[in-house]
C-alpha cells in the first residue's frame, strides 16, 4: 500500500472521529446548558423521589372499631380474621394482612391495629404507562380491521363503499383528533350512554371506550389509505394473471395481490401505530388515566414537573422504540419467506 | 371455439382511441392463428377482449358457444377454460413455481392437492423446468419465466390458450425455447391465438394469420398465401418493414 493513500485513509479516520467528538460535545453541552438554567432559577433536582411512582411500599393496616375482646384470630392465604367481643356482640374484622398484631384474649380499643402487612404496588406512572399500552393495542387492532376494509372500500368499484370510504377517510383526516375525541366523548357518548339508560342499561359504556374508539377510527382512517396505496403499487399483470387464470376478486385479492402488498404495507404501517401511541396522550382530556394524564396528577402532587415530564418522555420512547423493533423484526422475516 | 362478430372497443383515457373497430373472426378447435400488426394496431385489445380483461363495447364474442358479453355469464367460469400468457410473464413472485402452478388448481378447480402436484410436476416436466420447482421466480431466467407461465395456464385444461407478445421481453437466445414449448403444444392441437412479432413462428405453426391496422383486421390468410402474396397494400407495407 502506498503511503498517500495511508494518508488519506487516517485523514478520513480523523476526520469522522472528530465528528463523532462533536455529536456528544454537543449532546453534553445541550445537556449542561439545561442543567445550568434550571440552577438559576433554583431548580431542586430530586430524581430519588420518582422511583416512587413506579413502585411503592404500602402498608394495610386492618383497624378495631370497638373497644372489647379478641376471642379469635387467624391468618390464612393473606387474609387475617380477627373476631372481636363487645358484651354479647361479635365483631368480625377481615383483610389483607400478613400478620396479625393481637392474641386472644387482648383487650383492644378503637383504632388499635389488629393485623397488618407491607405490600408492593405498582405506582401511578407504571398504572398509566399499562393503560396507554392498552388503548393503544386495542386501537391498533381495530384500527387494522376498519384499515383493511377501509382501503378495500376505497378502490372498489360499488359507489356505495366507494363513497362511504373516501368520506369516512377524508371526513377523519381532514379533522384533528383532538376535535374527534371530544365528538366521540361528548356528542356520540352522551348520546349512546344517555340512550343506554334509557333502556335500562344503567352503567353505560365508561369513556375507556370511546377513547378507544376514537383512536381506532382516527387510525383506520390513515390504515386504510396505507392499505390502498399498498395494494396499488402492486403491478396491474399480477391482478390479470390471477383473474386470467378464473379466480374471482376475492380470491385474487387473497392469494395473490394482499400477500405481496403487507411487506410494503409493513414499514408505514409501523410508522401510523408509532403515531398512535404518541397520539393517546391525548386521551386525558376525557378523564382517561393514560400515562400522559398520571403523570400530569403526579406533577401536581409531587410539584417535580421537570423530572417527570422527562421521565414521561422517555417511557413514551421506550413503548415506540420497542413497537418498531418488533415491526422490523416482522419485516426481516417476511422479507425472508 | 372462438367466435367473434362485429367487436368495437374504444379507450377514453388518457386519450379517445379506437382500438377495436367492427372486428370479425373465427378460430377454429385445433386451429393456431397468428395475430400481427405494427404496435397500436389493437392485437393485444383483441386477444385481451377473448378473456374479457377488457370489455368491448359491443358486439358479440363467443368462446366454446358462451356468450361473454352477457352479463349473465359467469366469466370467471369461462376464464378457467382460456388460458393467457403475457408478455412480462407475471408469475406470482411471492409463490415459487411449483405454488404458481398449483395454486389455481386448487382455488379455482378444488382440485385436491395430490392431483394438483401431480398435474404441476407433469407440466413442469413438459415445458422442461421441473428441476426448478421449489425455487421462486425472481431466480429464474425470462425464458424459464415464460416456460412456467404456460404451465401455470395449461394446468387449468383450457380448451384456448392466448399468447400475447409471449416472445417480446426475453432475451434473444431465450426466445427459442419458448416458441418450442409453443410449437409442441400447437402439435398437440391446442386451439391457440398467438399475439408475436416472430415472423417465423407465425410461418411455421399458424394455420391463419390475421393482420391487424388501426384496430381493423385488414386481411386474415394462410402463412403461404399471407407471407407470399398479401393481397392489401397496407400488409404489403409492414412485410416489406419487417422481413
Amino acid at each position: 500500500m502506498n503511503d498517500s493513500l495511508t494518508q488519506r485513509l487516517n485523514k478520513q479516520r480523523r476526520s469522522y472521529q472528530l465528528s463523532v467528538l462533536c455529536f456528544f460535545m454537543l449532546l453534553a453541552g445541550l445537556i449542561a446548558g439545561l442543567y445550568y438554567a434550571t440552577l438559576q432559577i433554583d431548580y431542586v433536582w430530586r430524581w430519588y423521589n420518582v422511583p416512587k411512582y413506579f413502585v411503592y411500599q404500602q402498608t394495610i393496616e386492618l383497624k378495631c372499631d370497638v373497644e372489647g375482646d379478641v376471642t379469635s384470630t387467624s391468618l390464612k392465604d393473606g387474609v387475617a380474621v380477627v373476631k372481636v367481643k363487645q358484651g354479647d356482640d361479635v365483631s368480625t374484622y377481615e383483610g389483607e394482612a400478613q400478620e396479625i398484631s393481637v392474641e386472644p384474649g387482648d383487650v383492644v380499643y378503637p383504632d388499635d391495629v389488629l393485623a397488618s402487612g407491607q405490600y408492593w404496588k405498582a405506582g401511578i406512572l407504571i398504572l398509566g404507562l399499562i393503560l396507554t399500552l392498552k388503548v393503544s393495542m386495542i386501537a391498533i387492532f381495530f384500527g387494522i380491521f376498519i384499515g383493511l376494509f377501509g382501503g378495500l372500500a376505497r378502490i372498489s368499484d360499488n359507489p356505495a363503499l366507494k363513497w362511504s370510504a373516501v368520506t369516512y377517510i377524508e371526513l377523519i383526516r381532514g379533522s384533528p383528533l383532538l376535535v374527534q375525541i371530544f365528538i366521540w366523548y361528548f356528542v356520540l357518548g352522551t348520546l349512546i350512554n344517555t340512550l343506554l339508560t334509557k333502556y335500562g342499561f344503567e352503567n353505560g359504556v365508561p369513556p375507556l371506550w370511546f377513547g378507544v374508539a376514537a383512536l381506532a377510527s382516527f387510525t383506520g382512517a390513515y390504515v386504510a389509505e396505507i392499505v390502498r396505496a399498498g395494494i396499488q403499487s402492486i403491478h396491474r399483470g399480477q391482478t390479470e394473471a390471477a383473474r386470467s387464470l378464473g379466480m374471482t376478486y376475492a380470491q385474487s385479492m387473497l392469494h395473490v395481490i394482499l400477500p405481496q402488498a403487507m411487506l410494503r404495507i409493513i414499514p408505514p404501517l409501523a410508522g401510523q401505530f408509532i403515531s398512535l401511541i404518541k397520539d393517546s396522550s391525548l386521551l386525558g382530556i376525557i378523564a382517561i388515566r393514560e400515562l400522559t394524564k398520571a403523570t400530569r396528577e403526579v406533577v401536581t402532587t409531587s410539584l417535580q414537573p421537570f423530572e417527570l415530564w422527562f421521565v414521561c418522555a422517555l417511557l413514551y420512547l421506550i413503548l415506540t422504540f420497542t413497537f418498531s423493533m418488533f415491526l422490523q423484526y416482522l419485516e426481516r422475516r417476511a422479507l425472508v419467506q | 371455439m372462438i367466435d367473434v362478430r362485429n367487436v368495437y372497443k374504444t379507450f377514453l383515457t388518457p386519450h379517445e382511441v379506437k382500438a377495436l373497430v367492427d372486428v370479425t373472426s373465427k378460430i377454429d378447435a385445433g386451429e393456431v392463428v397468428v395475430v400481427i400488426g405494427p404496435s397500436g394496431s389493437g392485437k393485444s385489445t383483441f386477444l385481451r377482449c377473448l378473456n374479457q380483461l377488457e370489455t368491448a363495447d359491443s358486439g358479440h364474442i363467443f368462446i366454446d358457444g358462451i356468450d361473454i358479453l352477457d352479463p349473465k355469464t359467469d366469466i370467471n367460469k369461462v376464464r378457467a377454460e382460456v388460458g393467457m400468457v403475457f408478455q412480462s410473464f407475471n408469475l406470482f413472485p411471492h409463490k415459487s413455481v411449483f405454488e404458481n402452478v398449483t395454486l389455481a388448481q386448487r382455488v379455482v378447480r378444488k382440485r385436491s392437492k395430490a392431483e394438483s402436484k401431480e398435474k404441476a410436476m407433469r407440466l413442469l416436466e413438459k415445458v422442461g423446468i421441473q428441476d426448478k420447482a421449489a425455487v421462486y421466480p425472481d431466480q429464474l431466467s425470462g425464458g424459464q419465466q415464460q416456460r412456467v407461465a404456460i404451465a401455470r395456464a395449461l394446468a387449468m385444461d383450457p380448451k384456448v390458450m392466448l399468447f400475447d407478445e409471449p416472445t417480446s421481453a426475453l432475451d434473444p437466445e431465450m426466445i427459442g425455447e419458448v416458441l418450442d414449448v409453443m410449437k409442441n403444444l400447437a402439435r398437440e392441437g391446442m386451439t391457440m391465438a398467438v399475439v408475436t412479432h416472430e415472423m417465423g413462428f407465425a410461418r411455421e405453426v399458424a394455420d391463419n394469420v390475421i393482420f391487424m391496422d388501426a384496430g381493423a383486421i385488414v386481411e386474415v390468410g394462410t402463412p403461404d398465401h399471407f407471407f407470399k402474396n398479401p393481397d392489401h397494400d397496407r400488409t404489403k407495407l409492414f412485410l416489406s418493414q419487417i422481413l
